[in-house]
């Protein structure tokens, strides 16, 4: 287990529970049609998004997916803001313009969920060019899922990266499915991580599960970033607990294969790895339980309370001039 | 059976349903078109195509006429496109017409002009079917509309139906046709329920739909919006003003002739779209008609259109930007007001 500080630990399960809070929440709220739109939740990946994320800071940038809100938070996102978007209100982080699909912040390093499979990748490789034009240590990473593996947005982005040797971390989220498909299906390989040789990149298998082991390998993969040596491609294996989107009847797969994942919780395993070393007291994590959820809370009365947009809202930030 | 009513989903599942049994060269392709695909018997079929189009397919027709693609839109719309031009006669499904731009090449460069290129030595029998529209709090990039891109395209036909009797016909002929043929569904339609005969039947390509004959005003409007025109028309028809509504449901070839005969006789023009203004099917229509019928013209013609932005999120800002029955009542009150 790698050696963390434990304001580190106490950062890596605040942000953790907070992400499990806001996405059971969502849970809750979606069939009870309290917000409009459309979520693709992300609860069971939280080790895979704090544990890259815990190596980041606010100007090394991140794209994520449509399955993106852990990956905001990790971030370090305010989740009131990401509410108020969700719930389309004009305090939302996009001003009620994007929704879930559609969540950034660049003061934050969040170049944006995003609602195009793939997409996220060459995106990536565009703050990685910064960094590597103007000589900063700033690195990027880019989240995606399985599925996104097989998109040409992924082979151009990984061979340009290579190239360039870009400081970019390719983060795959192998969760399974991809929508209702089976990687099995879509994948003729056993490891998204072997697809790294094709372009002469390291490729790293990590337990997505698990928050320790995605955190040291992310760190060997950030040095070999900042040092200048180029990119990784990671691939965390990993499981959703819902479905694709909300409301999917997840008839594609079995409960008990659910349930083995939920048997090895990021969050839980994380709990009782920390009390049974005495790297953390059992009450500070409650206290941190308590107040995600106070917090997650707080993000629903305050989005629920917040004004609407003025319809006219729809037409400004279409560009910065336009006569 | 005529007044049998089916929805619009159904109405395509039949076409498809119809056309696979009629000609074993039809096959189906897309992300999630079964889903499950390679799980146990009972576990496949689990989606049927995001919203269930295809379902029932898989069981009927089995896994060499229903092909589950990995997320890898140029790849399978690619395929599609070559085994077109060699052989079969594809529908291909594309989850969101906002996801075009990932596969855009293979249709625009590849599908569209494969023939004109080649000389005509080939052909390119392919339907894509796809997903177009807003109204559904889906935000930028899977709600627009983006046809008018399409039926840009030489090369490429575009249809767009607004209701379940058009939507069977019109897919029984873009299936049929052995030109490329974009199949534009709008999302907000799948549940709307409308006549629909049990036997098979084509609507021909390049024909619109007189909605309602009029006198005083022709609105030429499309998919979705030719049914909320409709509306807007028979209120006005209670004060007295004669409407007469043509859905332009074949976009790409366009009837020009249905409306130039229309404004011949009404002297005016509205044209409702939900696509963005510029370059679009709307500032189509609106040339088709100065360059043929200039002389027709008792006033301007009007557009509704949204506004040039993308589609916004939130409940109100969707509201305001998709046009609505009191904008489209609006625009034809001033088109009557006006004079040249």
């Amino acid at each position: 287990m790698p050696v963390m500080s434990q304001e580190k630990l106490l950062w890596a399960y605040e942000r953790m529970v907070l992400i499990r809070a806001f996405e059971d929440k969502l849970h809750q709220l979606i069939p009870q049609h309290r917000l409009p739109g459309f979520a693709h939740l992300s609860a069971g990946q939280e080790a895979v998004a704090v544990g890259l994320c815990a190596h980041l800071g606010d100007k090394d940038f991140v794209t994520s997916t449509h399955r993106g809100h852990g990956h905001c938070i990790a971030k370090g996102l305010d989740v009131g803001a990401m509410m108020a978007e969700l719930y389309g209100k004009s305090t939302g982080s996009s001003k009620g313009k994007g929704g879930s699909f559609h969540i950034a912040d660049l003061d934050r390093g969040m170049l944006g969920t995003n609602g195009i499979v793939g997409a996220g990748l060459p995106l990536a490789c565009g703050p990685a060019l910064v960094a590597k034009v103007r000589g900063t240590r700033q690195v990027a990473a880019s989240f995606f899922g399985e599925g996104a593996t097989n998109q040409g947005a992924f082979h151009e982005s990984l061979n340009l990266a290579a190239v360039w040797k870009l400081p970019v971390l390719f983060v795959c989220e192998n969760n399974l499915y991809s929508e209702a498909t089976p990687v099995e299906y879509a994948i003729k390989i056993k490891n998204i991580a072997d697809r790294a040789d094709a372009y002469g990149i390291p490729g790293v298998i990590v337990d997505g599960m698990d928050f320790f082991d995605v955190y040291d390998k992310v760190l060997q993969a950030v040095e070999r970033a900042r040092n200048g040596e180029g990119p990784t491609l990671l691939e965390a294996k990993t499981y959703r607990y819902f479905g694709h989107y909300e409301g999917d009847a997840m008839k594609y797969r079995a409960r008990e294969e659910e349930q083995s994942y939920r048997n090895r919780d990021p969050i839980t395993t994380f709990k009782r790895k920390v009390l049974s070393e005495g790297l953390l007291a059992a009450v500070e994590c409650e206290a941190i339980e308590k107040k995600a959820i106070a917090a997650v809370e707080a993000a629903v009365k305050a989005a629920e309370e917040a004004p609407l947009p003025h319809p006219e809202e729809c037409l400004t930030d279409v560009y910065v001039t336009y006569p | 059976m005529a007044n049998r009513e089916i929805t619009y989903r159904e109405a395509i599942n039949e076409a498809l349903r119809q056309e696979m049994e009629r000609d074993p060269d039809v096959i189906v392709i897309g992300e999630d078109v079964a889903g499950g695909a390679g799980l146990p018997p009972d576990m496949q079929d689990a989606f049927g195509g995001v919203f269930g189009v295809t379902k029932g397919l898989l069981g009927k027709f089995g896994p060499t006429r229903v092909w589950d693609t990995p997320i890898s839109e140029a790849g399978y719309m690619g395929a599609a496109v070559g085994a077109a031009a060699t052989g079969l006669r594809p529908v291909a499904e594309l989850m969101f017409v906002s996801f075009m731009g990932v596969c855009l090449d293979q249709l625009s460069n590849q599908g569209a002009k494969l023939r004109y290129m080649f000389g005509g030595k080939a052909k390119v029998p392919l339907t894509v079917r796809t997903v177009i529209g807003g109204g559904v709090r889906a935000a930028g990039q899977h709600s627009t509309i983006d046809y008018s891109m399409l039926t840009h395209i030489p090369g490429l036909k575009c249809v767009a139906p607004s209701n379940p009797y058009d939507a069977k016909g019109l897919l029984v002929s873009a299936i049929r046709d052995d030109d490329p043929v974009i199949f534009c569904e709008h999302i907000q339609l799948y549940n709307m329920k409308g006549p629909v005969p049990e036997e098979n039947y084509a609507i021909p390509l390049g024909k619109a739909h007189v909605m309602r004959p009029g006198t005083d005003v022709t609105v030429v409007a499309f998919s979705r919006l030719a049914l909320v025109a409709l509306k807007a028309a028979e209120q006005l028809g209670k004060e007295g003003v004669s409407v007469e509504v043509i859905d332009g449901r074949s976009l790409s070839p366009l009837d020009e002739e249905t409306i130039l005969a229309s404004v011949s006789r009404t002297h005016r023009l509205v044209v409702v779209d939900e696509d963005t203004p510029r370059c679009s099917m709307a500032s189509d229509v609106v040339a088709l008609v100065a360059r043929k019928a200039f002389l027709a013209l008792h006033a301007a013609p009007q557009m509704v259109t949204p506004p040039h932005t993308p589609v916004p999120y939130s409940p109100p800002l969707e509201d305001f930007y998709i046009p609505s029955s009191q904008k489209i009542a609006e625009a034809i009150r001033a088109s009557l007001e006006a004079r040249v």
